[in-house]
């Protein structure tokens, strides 16, 4: 344990990297949670896993595969859903199995790419390149500014989007710009925690702010400081005890979460 | 303050039909709703009353016949925030969003100030306003999920009046509310409407109570059964021609 975190470039870059993903995941989180969309930030990461296997087999950066696959993928949930010609989580159900299904066919085709897989099935910061943090700096600053941007629309149509269609918020809109931004973040998280567990950077923080019970900005607010928090310590401890990054900070969150919700 | 024009028409329907696939749910429906009006719209369960007002909201937007609002055709109209929305409170509102009553009524401003627009101060201080003619002024900072139903009620009404609206519509408001607290609702109500010159619209299957209250009933059951003053209504609805439908409403009648 004598090893400084700080002397190594790719910690740094590593914890640069989640520190962003910490501040954007809960934005759009929060949305999906009160809109009872956990589960969609699982699906857009499995569906992003074939855009990396795309972009593997491509020879493409697969961060720049995985957005273009899912945002393309995230307008066909949300049509299949409006339709209403299946469920709204039948239409989850076919997209997560489907792309997980092309994933498996595409890697399968080209082999060889085993350690990379894993890398973006679990998280690795050691592999964020400064590209890589570049990338995600961009897009979470988008992401925010859209976000900022349709703040109020997007509390409205989360708390009674019948009322905000009556109001003349184009409600069909603003669907459509959540669930894109959420594509966005799923894609631009999985360096970091990696496809698996991305779901719970964006719902667990969120989770845990909603027990202090507090209006929309204090929620949003909390649940900003638990991630990053989270996100720090999680990094921290893989490091110093020789974890798995994503994973380690998932088990932080939950151990956020267990402490709240007992106090 | 302007006079209000009584003989002023702020919704008109013609011939409206309208239907869910192949079920039709309204059929050739013609009335007028005037500025100033405090109109009960009264009818059984499922009888197409919340069609009705989804239609005057333009959240049905293809109907057959003609709807205008403010002397504007229902595909052309665009000023929403000129009509207010209180919402059947139990199925549309979660009491575990977290969000405070000053958030919730400042919604009320969201529809009129258009996309990539914050809400400013000016804003807020509408929405204190609102908030005062509800009387729920000293809630503001309270989770709404933390209130009674009727203080609940009394907030979303605060919201409809936010958007500074010409015309209210509440949708069965009492339902699940206690007799006291419907009192003092229709106190607020009534209060809107000769105050503030509001023009409200009322859903409700309670005609025993609503009565007492509008000064107008349209009775829809699929088609317009009845457009009439509260009195005249009531003895139709008590004699030997609506024998057949009276069996179908909610009343308090003791005879």
């Amino acid at each position: 344990m004598d090893a400084n975190i700080f002397q190594y470039g790719f910690m740094i870059r590593g914890l640069e990297a989640g520190i962003i993903v910490a501040l954007i995941a809960p934005l759009i989180g929060i949305f999906l949670v009160l809109r009872r969309y956990s589960l969609i930030a699982d699906t857009l990461a499995h569906v992003s896993l074939a855009g990396i296997a795309l972009g593997l087999i491509l020879g493409l950066n697969p961060v720049y595969t995985a957005i273009g696959v899912t945002t393309v993928s995230s307008m066909g949930i949300e049509r299949l859903r409006t339709s209403k010609k299946i469920y709204g989580e039948s239409a989850l159900a076919l997209f997560l199995s489907g792309s997980l299904a092309l994933a498996v066919v595409l890697l399968g085709l080209a082999k060889g790419f085993n350690t990379n897989l894993l890398n973006y099935l679990f998280g690795s910061i050691v592999t964020v390149t400064e590209g890589d943090v570049h990338i995600i700096a961009i897009l979470a600053a988008s992401v925010s500014f859209l976000l900022f941007l349709f703040y109020k629309e997007l509390i409205y149509i989360s708390f009674d989007e019948e009322s905000a269609k009556a109001g003349g918020i184009p409600t069909r809109f603003i669907n459509f710009l959540l669930i894109a931004l959420a594509a966005l973040v799923v894609s631009i998280s999985i360096p970091i925690v990696g496809v698996l567990l991305i779901s719970a950077l964006m719902v667990i923080p969120v989770v845990t702010a909603l027990q202090f019970k507090k209006g929309f900005a204090k929620t949003i607010l909390y649940a900003e400081i638990i991630s990053v928090l989270s996100v720090i310590f999680g990094i921290i401890f893989s490091f110093y005890f020789n974890l798995a990054t994503g994973g380690t900070i998932v088990l932080v969150m939950l151990a956020v979460f267990g402490i709240v919700l007992l106090i | 303050m302007q006079k209000v024009d009584h003989t002023k028409k702020i919704v008109e329907i013609n011939n409206l039909s309208f239907s869910y696939g192949n079920e039709e749910v309204l059929r050739d429906i013609t009335f007028d709703i005037h500025e100033g009006d405090y109109l009960g719209l009264v009818g059984p369960n499922g009888a197409g009353k919340t069609t009705l007002l989804k239609i005057m909201l333009g959240l049905l937007p293809s109907v057959k016949g003609q709807v205008k609002l403010f002397g504007t055709d229902l595909k052309k109209f665009k000023n929403w925030s000129n009509i207010g929305y209180v919402p059947q409170k139990a199925t549309n509102f979660d009491i575990n969003f977290p969000v405070t009553v000053g958030e919730v009524v400042l919604m009320g401003r969201y529809g009129k100030k258009g996309l990539f627009s914050k809400a400013t101060k000016r804003d807020r201080n509408i929405a204190k306003k609102a908030l005062c003619e509800v009387g729920m002024q000293e809630y503001e900072n309270r989770l709404i999920g933390d209130l009674s139903g009727g203080q609940q009620q009394r907030v979303f009404i605060a919201r409809a009046l936010a958007s500074e609206p010409k015309i209210i519509f509440l949708d069965e408001p009492t339902s699940g509310i206690d007799e006291k607290t419907q009192d003092e609702f229709y106190a607020i109500i009534k209060k809107l409407n000769q105050d503030l010159d509001l023009t409200i619209v009322l859903i409700s299957h309670d005609i025993e109570k609503i009565t007492k209250e509008v000064m107008h009933v349209a009775c829809v059951d699929r088609t317009l059964v009845y457009h009439e003053t509260p009195e005249r209504f009531l003895k139709s609805v008590h004699s030997s021609e609506f024998v057949g439908e009276n069996a179908k409403f909610t009343t308090h009648h003791h005879s």
